[in-house]
């Protein structure tokens, strides 16, 4: 018997009947033949080799002390000072430069920090309102500046030409069509600028047929349209939520990019509840954006449920009689349920509530405008219209019309990439290629560019002069804060050039602005501020209303298109808050920039509700072995391809579970796909604006699956927070209003003698306890009511602290090196405080093993709540202790300082963070071609902060608290012999200075008075894991929800 | 010469005895004034200007009297009139006036009305003397080398007198063990002979005990000099390499004594010391055309007169012309101190706030013909100094709060900037 018993080592030796390759490893060591000799028989190449083995010993040992030796001596340095030196310039000073970036997407009023005259950092410009701030890509764009896919020079055909001659030929061309009588057409970005403006005009009136054409790449025109058939003006409706009481939102992404963003400012501002007042927010949407992730009541719903949830609305405060609605389709029941207290709500609210929609049609775009009206909405500002959108759908498609009936002559575009940008681009290259004239003002030589006659290889904003009104009577300057780095001239010169002008740019609009602009005010002083508010230009709020009024007897039609066919989805096209239209793609810091929903990098994806993704078969198994799961071995994130299908146009596109995303719609960005003018490691994702069909971002679509897998690299692998409510403590307003703050904000205790004590005792304590009432001592506080997800903190802090991009691969092994990441959660019930419940409730092993198991699946609409965290410079940090060679230290100023020259590399560290915040450089990010972004060339490289050190290969590093920034404002007051002032440290950290939103607090908790030291003792503070008894000097401040209790 | 001393002017009297002591016996030959005073004139009123044998703002004055006088018939009254007040005498139409204001761009000479005719003569005096060719001082190195070998004369006759002792001795030793030897034999004594044992090298080679310790010993030493090499890599004191200006900080800071931070001024207030731009060079060496100091064979005039072209050419300054040419040349000078990218340091912290003297650190740099790097620029050398160096707090009113509670705290008069956390890894390390 026992002769017959087999033991197994594996699957494959017990099916050894079937399988061979057993048999075959039992007999060699390699299943497959070792080509020995097949490298032996060539003799030939043997003898003829002219290295022979010692000759590579030799190699190898000379190289081998060559560079021992070399590591010895230092390298010789040179330095090469001014012949010269500009007076401003003091090296090792920074100045600060206001300007303004407006690139057709983006409309930020900004500060540049420039070193040695190198613009190497993006602040917001703190004498502007906040509105128009910089957000992520905004923080991004100075390192568009050192692009090295750059144009240098102006392009004929693909050849390189002179200024003289591209002016000289151009001029030619354009006077010779402005005689035949031909049109000349300018496609331009939505300037915003008055000073351009009055040049077009200026161009317009030399050249006769010239028409002027702008085109946003994203739209807003149906926007525009219903604004300006109301009030007779082409412009969007500025909104302030400071003080609303409710924000209704029916598919408006306003804290993304909803008619151009900026909102965030004002509406956190309304959300911080220590008055014991918040406003409320519900949002109606499909797919999950930002502001649904921040909503109090979110409901997901598809397009034509929007637009029901959004008549209803309406007719409860027009009367029911003032809608005829030409389709069959209702609210459900509980979605009717919902939309009545929302009614009510709102109209208890009277003027304290608002309305917005997203919905891309201009009635339904009115509908809401009236709305507003009829409430007398405070938040609601038609009269300080935002300008920086201005295209007219119908313009640029009448104009390709135009094109290919060979009536246009010249097209001049700047600032655009139609070519990529629109759905039709094929038509529009055709018509494009047959022009007589095409120039195309560009940065790079992208999809546009690469069909036309000419290139005019253009300044980055950071080199050129402009004006803008961003917003009526709202006006800004843009100065350059670095001489152009190429042979490039600005769309404006050329203007100039073309228009017989002399004059510069500069003149030009300081001329403009003493005439019709600055009402005797100073030029120098707005071009120092970068801001200037023209106050006669202001118009009183009521008067404007009332010179509109809602006509109550017209009779409104809506028609309401039902998707009969089942197998059609509802694909929602957004922009996503790392990419935007694209026009950045070539950013690493952008491509690594994790999505504040998905968490995902270096992609886009199609984001699908799960319960689709089953029926569609496109969802992975859980994490095993086995090949087709959800994860690899280490974590990182699989998903299946999906072929979706519009008319004729089809492309394979990997697809993500999006909890909270509405059933039966799928979610896709814009701004991936990018073919031209940038490196091969930019190119990813896919082109969705080939989907971007009339403008209109929704679109009726087939999907099928594919079996092939798509790797994703995301920054974070764990969704929910398993019921652990003492990482992100939330309550209600109710709760936080009426209780006592040890029902919601309860520290945490442990066990001394039988006797609960709380972890702050230092009868508990397992470190010694310090003095640190003496100098400064920082905090960081962090309101998680304020912090949107927005990111503009992740991206700063790449800019100031040198923080390296590790790229997709390295980001898949959870090898991203982002000092501040916000962590965002979704629950598993349907509240977070649900999770709670469950957890607590979990007893016994098989309950926890389905409990827990269940509590990892996030909810199919879930809260979300977002986390900053970086490090969190505990005065009792783990990290120091367990430090082989104290590189790790503490600061009497609160910090945790890291010595990067003492690291070893050990990764203990790391290892004992309990917040994970530690990052380890697995390689060397600079100089190294394995990692082609900025930091390997001389170009990119120019963007470094040089009082932070380029960290190398083998040591931790993370946040320091932006310890060169709190040091430099100590040496200032030193320097001036005074104490450092109040309130000098709090802009100071970079994460901080870039929170719009005010949620990153920083400043001295030892400064008598200051905001920080309050925001401590706040009795919504807390430490994170404050059971751990780390004491951070990061303290969190507990979010508060505006939820009703449920009826 | 009574009378004439009567001339001088009041003030002219109230002026260093020494000076009228040697006017008094320059009398003699002073009837066209005083080159010794006329130098002090014209070294504090027209050298800005003027050069005595080079055209510069002005023209070229070596024998100015003598030269108008030759070729424009001018006499020393139209040099009184021009010299007090050139823009009236302009204005009068005078031919020459006029053609020399034209000449220089119409750039009008400063009027000196406060200069008395002495002071003018003076000044003419000092113009017309023979121009001096300066002596190398090879006479100077040879009276230098006088002593030294004199002193080296007087080591070899001491060390010849004790070799000859020595030997004597020697000599003296060895009679006398003969002597006592023969004294021996004589008197019957046995001297034992030695026996020839191992040779002790053979003894030591056998003896395992004695192997190991010297082989430990040897390791140990030699670990001890590994480490010791290991130590100074990357340590790069003394460090002197060849700039592409022989830029003399003897020169400068030494003999003429200008101030560290008149050229590198951005250390009051920026981490950076900063070499100057090129312009701060020229604002001296505009009129600085040439070395006049002293000179030795390695370092002639002719080789500082190079060097200065050097800068000219870098700059694009156009000597002759005295006009920028607008071509430069930037120099790229070898960077001396370099700290690692990993260390902070700020100049203005340390030469501002703490009071640093510049040589603390640069060493004796008033002396370095070639500047070379003094400290150690290690960072046990940073620490030791933080530990030693009191916090300067005087004056400073950013200190008050915190030098009280932490003195107080650490029971110290006077807190050294170790104490004032100037030893924490972050202050220097991010």
């Amino acid at each position: 018997m026992s002769r017959d018993k087999k033991y197994w080592k594996n699957l494959a030796e017990l099916d050894s009947a079937n399988n061979n390759v057993f048999d075959d490893l039992q007999n060699k060591e390699f299943v497959e033949e070792i080509p020995v000799d097949d490298f032996l028989s060539e003799q030939d190449n043997l003898t003829d080799s002219s290295t022979s083995r010692r000759d590579f010993l030799k190699y190898i040992g000379f190289s081998t002390a060559a560079a021992t030796l070399a590591a010895c001596e230092g390298p010789v340095v040179k330095s090469i000072p001014y012949v010269v030196q500009p007076k401003e310039i003091i090296p090792g000073i920074a100045n600060f430069y206001a300007t303004t970036i407006a690139n057709g997407y983006d409309f930020a009023n900004i500060l540049i920090k420039n070193r040695e005259g190198r613009p190497i950092l993006v602040k917001n410009n703190s004498l502007a309102d906040g509105s128009m701030s910089a957000n992520a890509r905004v923080h991004a764009s100075v390192l568009d500046l050192y692009d090295n896919t750059r144009l240098t020079q102006p392009v004929k055909e693909n050849l390189p030409i002179s200024w003289f001659t591209f002016e000289y030929e151009t001029l030619s061309e354009l006077q010779r069509l402005s005689k035949e009588k031909k049109e000349i057409v300018l496609l331009t970005q939505t300037f915003a600028s008055p000073s351009t403006q009055s040049l077009i005009d200026k161009f317009k009136s030399k050249f006769k047929s010239v028409s002027h054409i702008t085109y946003d790449s994203i739209s807003e025109s149906e926007a525009l349209d219903a604004f300006e058939s109301r009030y007779s003006v082409r412009g969007l409706a500025n909104y302030d939520f400071s003080d609303s009481k409710i924000i209704i939102s029916i598919g408006a992404d306003f804290l993304g990019d909803w008619q151009g963003g900026g909102f965030d400012c004002s509406y956190t501002r309304g959300r911080i509840p220590d008055d014991g007042k918040m406003s409320r927010h519900i949002q109606f949407e499909s797919n999950m954006t930002l502001s649904g992730a921040n909503a109090d009541l979110r409901v997901p719903l598809k397009i034509n449920e929007q637009k029901l949830v959004l008549i209803e609305i309406y007719k409860s405060l027009f009367g029911s009689n003032k809608v005829k609605l030409e389709s069959n389709l209702k609210l459900s029941k509980k979605l009717k349920n919902v939309v009545d207290t929302t009614i009510n709500e709102l109209k208890s609210a009277k003027s304290g509530g608002v309305v917005i929609t997203g919905i891309q049609q201009k009635e339904y775009q009115l509908l809401a405008l009236e709305i507003n009206e009829k409430i007398k909405s405070i938040a609601f500002n038609p009269q300080q219209m935002i300008l920086t959108r201005s295209s007219k759908n119908k313009d640029l498609h009448d104009l390709i019309v135009r094109m290919n009936e060979g009536k246009v002559g010249a097209v001049i575009t700047s600032g655009i990439n139609p070519v990529y940008s629109l759905a039709d681009s094929e038509s529009f290259i055709k018509a494009f290629k047959n022009l007589e004239l095409s120039v195309c003002f560009s940065q790079k030589n992208d999809e546009t560019a690469s069909h036309s006659k000419y290139v005019a290889a253009s300044n980055h904003y950071l080199e050129s002069w402009c004006d803008y009104e961003l917003k009526t009577a709202e006006y800004s300057l843009a100065q350059p804060v670095i001489k152009t780095l190429f042979n490039t001239k600005q769309f404006q010169d050329l203007l100039l050039v073309w228009s017989g002008s002399k004059s510069s740019f500069h003149d030009f609009i300081k001329s403009n602005w003493k005439k019709n602009i600055l009402e005797n005010e100073n030029w120098n002083q707005s071009l120092h501020d970068g801001i200037f508010n023209r106050k006669s230009k202001k118009i009183s709020k009521r008067n404007f209303i009332s010179q509109n009024k809602i006509s109550t007897k017209a009779l409104k039609y809506f028609e309401i298109i039902q998707d009969t066919n089942q197998k059609k989805f509802e694909l929602n096209l957004y922009p996503k808050t790392g990419m935007g239209d694209g026009q950045q793609a070539n950013n690493p810091w952008l491509q690594e920039f994790p999505d504040p929903l998905t968490r995902a990098t270096w992609d886009n994806y199609l984001t699908i509700s799960e319960s689709d993704a089953k029926d569609l078969n496109l969802l992975l198994k859980p994490s095993t072995f086995f090949k087709q799961s959800s994860n690899d071995a280490n974590g990182g994130l699989n998903g299946k391809y999906a072929v979706i299908k519009l008319n004729s146009k089809s492309i394979k596109v990997p697809v993500m579970i999006q909890p909270g995303q509405a059933k039966g719609t799928l979610g896709l960005s814009y701004g991936y796909g990018r073919s031209k003018g940038l490196k091969e490691e930019m190119m990813t994702g896919v082109n969705a604006f080939q989907f971007y069909e009339n403008y209109n971002p929704i679109q009726y679509i087939e999907i099928e699956a594919t079996n092939e897998i798509h790797e994703f690299a995301c920054m974070q692998l764990q969704n929910t927070l398993m019921g652990r409510g003492d990482i992100i403590k939330e309550t209600t307003l109710e709760v936080f209003n009426t209780k006592n703050v040890n029902a919601w904000n309860k520290q945490a205790v442990v066990s001394l003698n039988h006797i609960e004590t709380p972890v702050s005792s230092p009868d508990v304590d397992l470190w010694q306890e310090f003095d640190r009432s003496i100098g400064h001592h920082f905090n960081l506080s962090i309101d998680l009511n304020a912090c949107t997800g927005c990111g503009a903190c992740v991206i700063a802090c790449h800019a100031e602290n040198n923080v390296p991009v590790v790229g997709k691969r390295e980001v898949r092994k959870s090898r991203d090196m982002h000092w501040l990441r916000i962590d965002r959660y979704y629950s598993s019930e349907d509240s977070f405080e649900e999770d709670n419940n469950k957890k607590d409730n979990i007893s016994g092993l098989e309950s926890s093993l389905t409990s827990f198991g269940a509590l990892e699946n996030p909810s199919e609409n879930p809260q979300v709540a977002f986390q900053p965290i970086m490090c969190q410079h505990c005065n009792h940090a783990p990290c120091e202790t367990v430090c082989p060679v104290a590189a790790s230290s503490h600061g009497r100023q609160g910090q945790n300082h890291m010595a990067y020259n003492r690291c070893v590399g050990t990764r203990y560290c790391a290892n004992n963070c309990p917040y994970k915040v530690r990052r380890f450089n697995w390689f060397l990010y600079n100089g190294n071609d394995e990692f082609d972004y900025h930091m390997n060339n001389d170009l990119g490289r120019m963007v470094i902060n040089p009082d932070v050190t380029v960290r190398s290969r083998g040591v931790m590093e993370k946040c320091s608290m932006c310890i060169q920034n709190t040091q430099a404002v100590i040496l200032k007051a030193k320097l001036e012999g005074r104490p450092v002032a109040e309130g000098e440290f709090n802009d100071k950290v970079a994460c901080s200075a870039a929170c719009t939103p005010g949620a990153i607090k920083f400043g001295d908790i030892n400064e008598e008075g200051s905001k920080i030291a309050e925001l401590k003792n706040n009795k919504r503070a807390y430490h994170l894991l404050d059971a751990v008894g780390t004491k951070p000097n990061v303290v969190y401040q507990v979010k508060v929800r505006n939820i009703k209790e449920k009826s | 010469m009574f009378n004439h001393s009567k001339t001088l002017s009041n003030n002219f009297l109230r002026a260093s005895i020494l000076i009228f002591v040697i006017l008094f016996s320059n009398t003699i030959f002073s009837q066209d004034g005083d080159p010794v005073a006329g130098k002090a004139l014209f070294n504090s009123n027209c050298a800005s200007c003027h050069k005595l044998d080079k055209k510069m703002t002005g023209p070229a004055l070596r024998n100015v009297e003598a030269r108008l006088l030759e070729d424009e018939g001018l006499d020393r009254d139209w040099l009184y009139k021009w010299i007090r007040n050139s823009s009236s005498l302009i204005k009068s139409g005078d031919d020459y006036a006029n053609r020399i204001y034209l000449e220089y761009n119409k750039a009008a000479m400063t009027a000196y009305p406060q200069l008395t005719n002495v002071d003018i003569d003076n000044i003419l005096a000092y113009t017309a003397q023979e121009k001096v060719v300066p002596k190398p001082i090879a006479t100077a190195v040879a009276a230098a080398a006088g002593p030294s070998n004199s002193s080296g004369l007087t080591d070899e006759i001491i060390l010849g007198v004790f070799s000859v002792l020595f030997l004597l001795l020697s000599t003296g030793l060895i009679v006398v063990t003969k002597t006592l030897r023969d004294l021996a034999k004589m008197k019957g004594v046995k001297i034992e002979e030695k026996k020839k044992g191992k040779p002790i090298w053979k003894a030591y080679l056998e003896n395992q005990f004695l192997m190991l310790c010297t082989a430990v010993l040897f390791l140990l030493v030699s670990a001890y000099g590994f480490y010791g090499w290991t130590m100074q890599v990357g340590v790069n004191q003394g460090y002197m390499p060849i700039q592409p200006i022989h830029y003399s900080h003897k020169i400068h800071s030494g003999d003429n004594k200008i101030d560290c931070n008149y050229c590198h001024s951005s250390a009051k207030v920026s981490k950076h010391s900063g070499i100057p731009s090129l312009n701060i060079c020229m604002n001296c060496h505009k009129s600085i055309y040439e070395y006049n100091g002293e000179t030795s064979e390695e370092y002639s005039k002719e080789f500082y007169d190079n060097e200065i072209q050097k800068l000219y050419k870098a700059v694009g300054w156009d000597d002759e012309a005295q006009e920028y040419t607008g071509i430069t040349y930037p120099v790229k000078w070898v960077r001396i101190h370099n700290l690692p990218d990993f260390a902070y340091f700020n100049h203005a912290q340390h030469v501002s706030v703490a009071g640093i003297e510049c040589k603390t650190c640069h060493g004796p740099v008033e002396e370095m013909e070639i500047m070379y790097q003094h400290s150690s620029l290690t960072m046990g050398w940073c620490i030791n100094c933080h530990r030693e160096t009191n916090v300067k707090v005087k004056d400073n009113e950013y200190y008050d709060k915190i030098h009280k509670e932490l003195s107080k705290k650490y029971g110290v008069e006077q807190l050294t900037a170790a104490q004032m956390g100037g030893l924490e890894c972050g202050k220097c390390h991010y």
